[in-house]
């Protein structure tokens, strides 16, 4: 099966010394959900609009579809669907209005698609003729997911879809990339939330323009290497630093409630670790053992 | 076209829920057009003037009464002594000082001939200028009169004179707002459709809109005249209105051929608007757009013939004019509006025109990248 997309040693460099993107190698499977994670300014942005043929690349080749991002820019451009961080479709144009204009430059019409964005343009379908300035947070990315699907891409760019916008909708906003995914449209997501990528297939750790690593959000969690456990205390801070001190403990950091730790030993001796804490003031601890998250991988790699 | 249609469809949607563009477009021009023409007049009228009257005569009087009753002149100071009315320039009270020596009327009648002095303060130079120009006038018509109550005809033959008598052209009365109105209205069409193409892109790129449309498989001309057509119908619009303002308020009818002038303007507007299309390709925000174009437009206004007259300026100013569009419609709408030019006296700046047309526009295509 042919890739959706391959990016090869793809750079980008700002004003000839601010590295952006470096040397970043990745490819998405057809059908699939691609999510790339990582804090803001870690060159996801700059990936995307490469991939979209908004930004010419410094170094290194990727191709969307089978086609160069370079040379074979107009084919790509007809056949990808592209919605940027930032909402851009026409606030003073209403919903209607909005998705026909889209319609028509891509040259089609919204009933050939209508199937793809029937789900999606049925709960905005009340406010067709509202204004897209107008709509909630949410309704402004659905409005915007319709009008990057309505010329039926093959590989559909969504740059932080989900950032401002509240948990139900985004939540509603997964199920909706399920759907498309159903209906063999490669999917490349980004996301700073890290809940959000358990609900890709694969995904890339990405920080400061380099890719920490590539895998199944599985397979990621499963190549963390010590067992994790998870420590509750009622001062906060004095166990962290409790724990900052003990010899025998790997990595420790702060994780919610909790304090997540891992230690030297394969092992270790809980009850030596709650004396320890004990002695050290730290009182009314709760130890246990901890499943790792995607989150945990991620501050392990970047420690790394 | 069915794209293109769209895309009108689109823009025209826009412009007509933004309140502030319809009021731009329609009020402002109206409002500029019933003020400017009115306040922006060359005449110079409420000289003050302060005369030292040292001769007390019958013709000192007359003189006097003459400067007067001219329209021109007020008198703000009847004074004794030079001194006096110079107090009254140092406060800037007067403009002028006319200063009639003693024996004013006994040397003319006596000694055929009078010297008067007079005193102009030239801080505001076309103020001085201009009434020392009507006040000689005045006193040389004076003279005249004179001359003839004081000599028998039948010897005039003896002395050789020439008198000139002029009369103005298509503009008889000399009256500033027929030569003011042509000269604005061309100036606000150059400024409507200048500053509407010139911000409009930037709007798109400032709101992010032109990444979702970059992506898009649009053509670039597609989207340029998309762009363009819309505003070329509102300065047609804005040039209208001024037409039925000057109409009504100033009965100014052009004599020339009115398709003609929308012609001219029509290729005209193309230019405009493809400047201001390229300089919106050069800009980020609307802000920068603004400025830039601001500078331009004072630069093109200020030389372009509205307030001083080309021929007067030096020769790298000429030379500078030759770029600047707004000195080509300024001398055109002229042309045609009050002398009825034809096809053929306005060929070589049509000509020039439509290659300012070419070179924007193709230049804004060509700086217009939908990657960056």
């Amino acid at each position: 099966m042919m890739e959706a997309v391959v990016v090869k040693d793809l750079s980008k460099v700002y004003d000839k010394d601010k590295t952006a993107v470096d040397a970043v190698s990745f490819s998405v499977e057809q059908g699939e959900i691609f999510g790339l994670i990582g804090p803001d300014g870690a060159g996801k942005t700059s990936i995307f609009r490469m991939l979209t043929t908004l930004l010419l690349p410094d170094g290194g080749s990727a191709t969307v579809d089978g086609f160069d991002v370079v040379k074979d820019y107009k084919q790509i451009r007809s056949r990808v669907g592209y919605m940027p961080g930032k909402f851009s479709l026409y606030q003073d144009l209403t919903v209607e209005e909005n998705l026909n204009f889209f319609a028509v430059i891509f040259n089609t019409t919204v009933q050939e698609n209508y199937h793809l964005i029937k789900d999606i343009y049925m709960q905005l379908e009340p406010f067709k003729t509202r204004r897209a300035g107008k709509l909630s947070g949410g309704m402004k990315q659905k409005l915007a997911l319709c009008c990057a699907l309505i010329h039926k891409p093959s590989v559909l760019f969504l740059d932080e879809p989900t950032t401002g916008v509240d948990p139900v909708s985004r939540k509603e906003f997964w199920e909706m990339l399920k759907k498309l995914k159903a209906q063999n449209i490669s999917i490349v997501v980004s996301t700073p939330y890290m809940d959000e990528a358990n609900l890709c297939d694969h995904i890339a750790l990405i920080q400061s323009g380099k890719i920490l690593s590539v895998d199944s959000p599985a397979n990621i969690v499963r190549s963390y290497p010590e067992d994790l456990y998870a420590i509750k205390a009622e001062n906060m801070r004095s166990l962290l630093k409790a724990l900052h001190q003990y010899n025998e403990v790997l990595d420790s950091y702060a994780f919610g409630e909790y304090a997540h730790v891992a230690f030297k030993d394969k092992h270790p001796d809980l009850s030596k670790i709650r004396t320890y804490l004990e002695q050290q003031g730290v009182n009314g601890t709760d130890l246990k053992k901890t499943e790792v998250t995607i989150e945990d991988s991620f501050i392990k790699l970047l420690k790394n | 076209m069915r794209t293109i249609r769209f895309l009108l469809q689109k823009e025209f949607r826009q412009i007509f829920r933004n309140r502030a563009i319809l009021a731009m477009v329609i009020v402002m021009p109206v409002i500029q057009l019933l003020i400017l023409p009115m306040a922006a007049n060359y005449e110079v009228k409420n000289i003050n003037i302060a005369i030292i009257d040292n001769d007390h005569s019958s013709y000192s009087q007359k003189l006097i009464s003459k400067i007067t009753s001219s329209g021109y002149f007020k008198l703000t100071g009847y004074n004794f002594s030079f001194k006096e009315a110079f107090r009254l320039i140092e406060t800037d009270d007067a403009d002028l000082i006319l200063e009639i020596p003693r024996g004013f009327e006994r040397n003319l009648v006596r000694e055929n001939g009078q010297k008067i002095f007079i005193a102009v303060n030239a801080i505001n130079g076309t103020k001085a200028n201009l009434g020392g120009v009507y006040l000689t006038g005045i006193i040389k018509d004076f003279n005249g009169e004179v001359r003839l109550q004081l000599v028998p005809p039948a010897k005039f033959d003896r002395t050789l004179s020439i008198d000139i008598a002029s009369s103005n052209w298509f503009n008889p009365f000399l009256d500033y707002h027929v030569f003011m109105v042509p000269g604005i209205l061309a100036i606000l069409v150059t400024m409507v459709g200048g500053f509407l193409a010139a911000l409009n892109i930037v709007k798109e790129k400032e709101v992010g809109t032109i990444e979702q449309i970059n992506v898009t498989p649009i053509k670039k001309h597609h989207f340029i005249l998309g762009k363009l057509i819309p505003f070329w119908v509102l300065g047609n619009v804005v040039f209208t209105l001024g037409l039925i303002v000057a109409w009504l308020i100033y009965r100014i009818i052009p004599v020339g051929n009115i398709f003609l002038l929308y012609s001219f303007v029509s290729v005209y507007l193309l230019a405009v608007l493809g400047f201001g299309l390229l300089i919106s390709t050069f800009c980020e925000t609307q802000q920068q757009a603004m400025f830039i174009m601001f500078f331009f437009m004072m630069v093109f206004i200020l030389m372009g013939g509205l307030f001083t007259s080309i021929d007067s300026m030096p020769d790298w100013a000429k030379a500078v004019s030759q770029f600047n569009p707004v000195s080509y419609l300024i001398e055109v709408m002229r042309m045609i509006i009050l002398k009825g030019s034809g096809f053929k006296d306005i060929l070589r700046q049509l000509g020039i025109i439509a290659l300012f047309a070419v070179v924007f526009n193709g230049w804004a295509i060509f700086n217009y990248k939908k990657t960056s």
